[in-house]
């Protein structure tokens, strides 16, 4: 006990004696990277000290704070580096700019390009007594938010559902699973986005939203049927052996059996199949769009608006993780018995 | 059919695997009758094909030839058969009591009705507090009684248990034992049941079937005339351990044989 305090108060003054003694030579700035550094090192030693010494009833707390903190800390030293110019603030806009892009991104309208990052809900009241449930509609359709969301839920959807069945359809008849095997193996390492042309050359309007939600539902539809017949395959056969026994008949075995034992490998499939849907539409939206949350990230870095760039990426990051712990949700709704 | 006629006829069923290695004969001309009411006990070396016979039995595997049926009761709705699967196979994904539920929701009983069937059963083994838990949140020992129930609430012609208590400590082995002897009593089921322990064949079963290894052939059946109803006392019988060193006689070396037989 009286060691780690002891410990603690070591690394504590070695960081602040580190600093002082940098700035009165006056190395500091050459010298600022390596320090810092060093001065996280310092930080994991201290706070491992102090993580010894956390009662019981407070590790969560201890934990969490550890969890986010971190991050915190970590936009906070960005921010001073910037102030301090030791990254250039113009490609590396410090947090607080990052922000401040943020909201101006969502309160305001693109009159250029006729769009806004969230549609502008609280004009809603306002456009409904004027022209009803289509004037809204307009509205929203103004979003770059939603119209990401759009592409990536209807591509999802169209993906998954069809993906799963053909997954169960594969781990269940061999004849099919021959057939199809390699071809899919060869589309699954075949980067999506470069399928994309094609895609639109199958459309009578290539430019529109079409081809954009076939590129996201053809990942995830190549993922999920992978998965799923990996799933399937894993069932142990005694499972399939008790259902039949007692009496399951074709559909009753899909949902008592097959798709329940298959289902935690669906649902990793499904996580991944989320981060590969990100990354396409994303980078569909850089290519060839008018709108959506790719677009708008490309079209501030064509224009020279860095920090507007970084609010694109943040509301990407914010989406991701949405999604994700959507995903979660369901899983537990899904799948009680993995607590 | 008379009622008098076997409720199980094997005639002469043989089951060859076709390995990488060549055919290999798991199961070979075994022929045998089990009357209706019986309680049949199989033991013999690991390997020797008890499984493969009782998945052929259960319609679960096909048979190379021979002929195997199992003869239908007056009520056509009744299953024929429900195996305890050596390996519990109860459904991770359901709970304690939908998984005894099972093979009456498969056949279309009503909630209300099939729970009630299923809780009484869950009461009988002393399971009733544990019906909302999933398998994972239960014992070793729990798990084989529930699966042991499963097969009991779907009320079957025959009852195909594969060392429904294998993979038990003694202790829970012999409580099981007690309660299997007791409702095998209130229900008089026909019953066909592998197991690795000769005490527990000579103690559940009317007639004992001792296998060979490889080719899985019966070397040799023995009738048990030990009164009923039996308990654990009845292991403590003269006639008990007579019938017990007979049958192991035959079985020790047997278990040598195939023991020397592996490469
Ligand atoms: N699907 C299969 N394909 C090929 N060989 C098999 C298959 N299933 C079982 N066998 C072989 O058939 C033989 C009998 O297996 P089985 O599982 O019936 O034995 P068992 O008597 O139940 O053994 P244990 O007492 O260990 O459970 C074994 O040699 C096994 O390797
Ligand atoms: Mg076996």
């Amino acid at each position: 006990m009286t060691q780690d305090r002891r410990a603690i108060l070591g690394f504590l003054l070695a960081g602040v004696a580190l600093h002082v003694g940098l700035a009165l030579t006056g190395l500091w700035y050459a010298w600022a990277w390596p320090a810092i550094g060093a001065s996280f090192v310092l930080l994991i030693l201290i706070c491992e000290r102090i993580g010894r010494h956390v009662p019981v009833r407070a590790r969560k707390t201890y934990e969490r704070t550890l969890a986010l903190g971190f991050p915190v800390l970590l936009l906070a030293v960005w921010e001073l580096a910037g102030a301090l110019e030791l990254i250039s603030p113009i490609w590396f806009p410090p947090p607080s700019a990052i922000g401040r892009a943020l909201w101006d991104v969502s309160v305001n309208y693109d009159r250029f390009s006729e769009t806004s990052l969230l549609g502008r809900p609280w004009l809603i009241p306002q456009e409904y007594a004027q022209g009803g449930l289509a004037a809204v509609g307009t509205l929203l359709s103004e979003s770059h938010l939603l119209a990401t969301l759009g592409r990536v839920f209807a591509g999802f959807l169209l993906g998954a559902i069809p993906g799963i069945l053909l997954g169960v359809v594969m781990g269940l008849n061999q004849t099919v699973r021959l057939m199809l095997d390699t071809t899919l193996a060869a589309i699954y390492v075949l980067p999506k986005i470069a399928i994309f042309p094609v895609v639109m050359l199958m459309f009578a309007d290539p430019f529109g939203e079409g081809p954009k939600i076939v590129v996201v539902a053809l990942s995830v539809f190549i993922l999920m049927t992978i998965n799923t017949m990996t799933g399937v395959r894993n069932i142990d056969p005694v499972y399939l052996m008790a259902g039949r026994n007692y009496g399951a008949g074709p559909l009753q075995m899909l949902r008592h059996v097959i798709l329940p034992g298959a289902m935690p490998v669906i649902f990793a499939g499904l996580r991944i199949a989320l981060g590969t849907a990100m990354i396409v539409i994303i980078s569909v939206e850089f290519l060839r769009a008018k709108q959506g949350v790719g677009y708008m990230t490309f079209y501030h870095w064509e224009v020279l608006v860095p920090e507007k760039m970084y609010a694109g990426l943040v509301v990407v990051m914010i989406l991701g993780v949405t999604l994700t712990g959507l995903l979660h949700w369901l899983q537990k709704r899904l799948m009680p018995w993995k607590r | 059919m008379a009622p008098s006629d076997p409720k199980i006829s094997a005639r002469n069923v043989t089951k060859v695997y076709q390995t990488a290695s060549g055919p290999m004969t798991a199961v070979d001309d075994f022929s045998l009758d089990v009357a209706e009411g019986e309680f049949l006990a199989i033991v013999g070396p690991s390997g020797c094909g008890k499984s493969t016979f009782l998945r052929m039995l259960a319609g679960l595997e096909d048979i190379s030839s021979g002929q195997l049926t199992i003869r239908p009761g007056a009520d056509p709705s009744t299953p024929l058969n429900s195996v305890v699967f050596q390996e519990y196979a109860i459904f991770p994904w359901k709970t304690v009591i939908q998984n005894v539920a099972f093979g009456l929701q498969m056949r279309g009983v009503s909630e209300r009705a099939r729970m009630d069937v299923a809780r009484g059963w869950l009461d009988r083994v002393g399971l009733a507090k544990f019906a909302d838990h999933y398998p994972h949140q239960i014992s070793g020992g729990m798990k084989q009684r529930v699966s042991i129930v499963r097969a009991l609430a779907n009320d079957p012609e025959v009852l195909l248990m594969d060392e429904p208590l294998g993979a038990l400590d003694a202790q829970t082995r012999v409580v099981l034992q007690e309660e299997l002897l007791r409702i095998w009593e209130e229900t008089r089921k026909t019953v066909v049941y592998i197991t690795h322990s000769l005490d527990e064949a000579v103690l559940l079963g009317d007639r004992v079937v001792l296998m060979s290894a490889q080719p899985g052939r019966i070397l040799d059946v023995y009738q048990i005339d030990l009164d009923r109803p039996r308990s654990i006392d009845t292991m403590n019988l003269p006639a008990f351990a007579e019938y017990r060193a007979a049958i192991w006689d035959r079985l020790s070396a047997e278990v040598t044989r195939a023991m020397e037989m592996q490469p």
